[in-house]
């Protein structure tokens, strides 16, 4: 016996708030990126919780598919910032106002 | 309280504060190095939850490749350190902070109304070969999706990170 399941719902749910403020409030392009690697990882945190509470083995499985979304989204994320900063020299979220009239 | 109990409150707290830490740091590369204990501590946890596999995966893939990733476009980009948060009107801020607080209330009435979830978790494990061999026996064609998602995002990162031609040098060779 560790804790109620209710206990690590609670700490998934601050870390994805935690996640989805930074993605937000924040102009940094890195940072945002931060912010959703936390939501995920808050995500996959239910899943481990999910898999021991009803004793089935999918919750786990699902974590994997978690991680190898993560990784193809920080690539390609990471790409993308990159060639944005080698266009425009900045990786500030503000600048890209290139589309305003 | 159990030994188990205290040892999943103190990696819960570990995971929170270098999680609060890691996205109010200004430098970018602060924030990489408390996020790298942010996952450490969340590999531990998954230890704690019974899934040893997916702790070291953890460790290896999240502390260990994307933030090295992170680390390396970080020290690639020479960014200077941006202004904190954004001074946005309260106007702006007041329906965001409105729906968010509201979204919270209703998922905390929902975790401790749900019967199912105040049931104790139990110290089970599930070793890496039970796990691999559910894996591929239940969710082979998942799998193999997964895999063509890496190669695409492979050959997606190749084409955005080349080097684009030069304007100028495609001219004069087109001129000779």
């Amino acid at each position: 016996m560790i804790v109620p399941f209710s206990h690590v719902l609670l700490l998934a749910l601050f870390l994805f708030l935690m996640g989805a403020a930074c993605a937000v409030a924040r102009r940094n392009l890195i940072m945002i990126l931060i912010g959703v690697e936390i939501m995920l990882n808050s995500a996959a945190l239910v899943f481990v919780g999910a898999s021991l509470r009803w004793e089935q083995l999918d919750g786990q499985v699902l974590v994997i598919f978690i991680l190898t979304v993560a990784a193809a989204e920080v690539a390609v994320g990471l790409a993308l910032i990159v060639s944005s900063h080698r266009r425009t020299g900045s990786v500030n979220a503000d600048r890209y106002n290139l589309l305003r009239g | 309280m159990t030994l188990f109990g205290t040892i999943f409150y103190l990696l819960a707290f570990i995971l929170v504060a270098s999680t609060v830490l890691a996205i109010t740091r200004r430098q970018a590369i602060h924030a990489v190095i408390y996020l790298i204990i942010s996952f450490v501590a969340t590999g531990m946890i998954f230890y704690l939850l019974g899934a040893p596999f997916l702790a070291a995966l953890e460790v290896i893939v999240y502390a260990g490749a994307i933030m090295v990733l992170f680390l390396f476009i970080v020290m690639m980009l020479r960014i200077t350190p941006s202004g904190g948060p954004r001074k946005a009107a309260l106007a702006q801020w007041a329906p965001a902070i409105i729906l968010g607080a509201g979204s919270l209330m209703i998922a905390a009435v929902m975790v401790f109304v749900d019967p199912a979830t105040g049931h104790p978790l139990k110290t089970l494990r599930a070793g890496p070969a039970e796990l691999g061999r559910f894996l591929f026996r239940e969710y082979w064609f998942p799998v193999e999706i997964a895999s063509f998602l890496l190669l695409i995002a492979l050959v997606g990162t190749l084409y955005l990170g080349r080097q684009e031609k030069k304007p100028g040098k495609v001219q004069a060779k087109e001129s000779l």
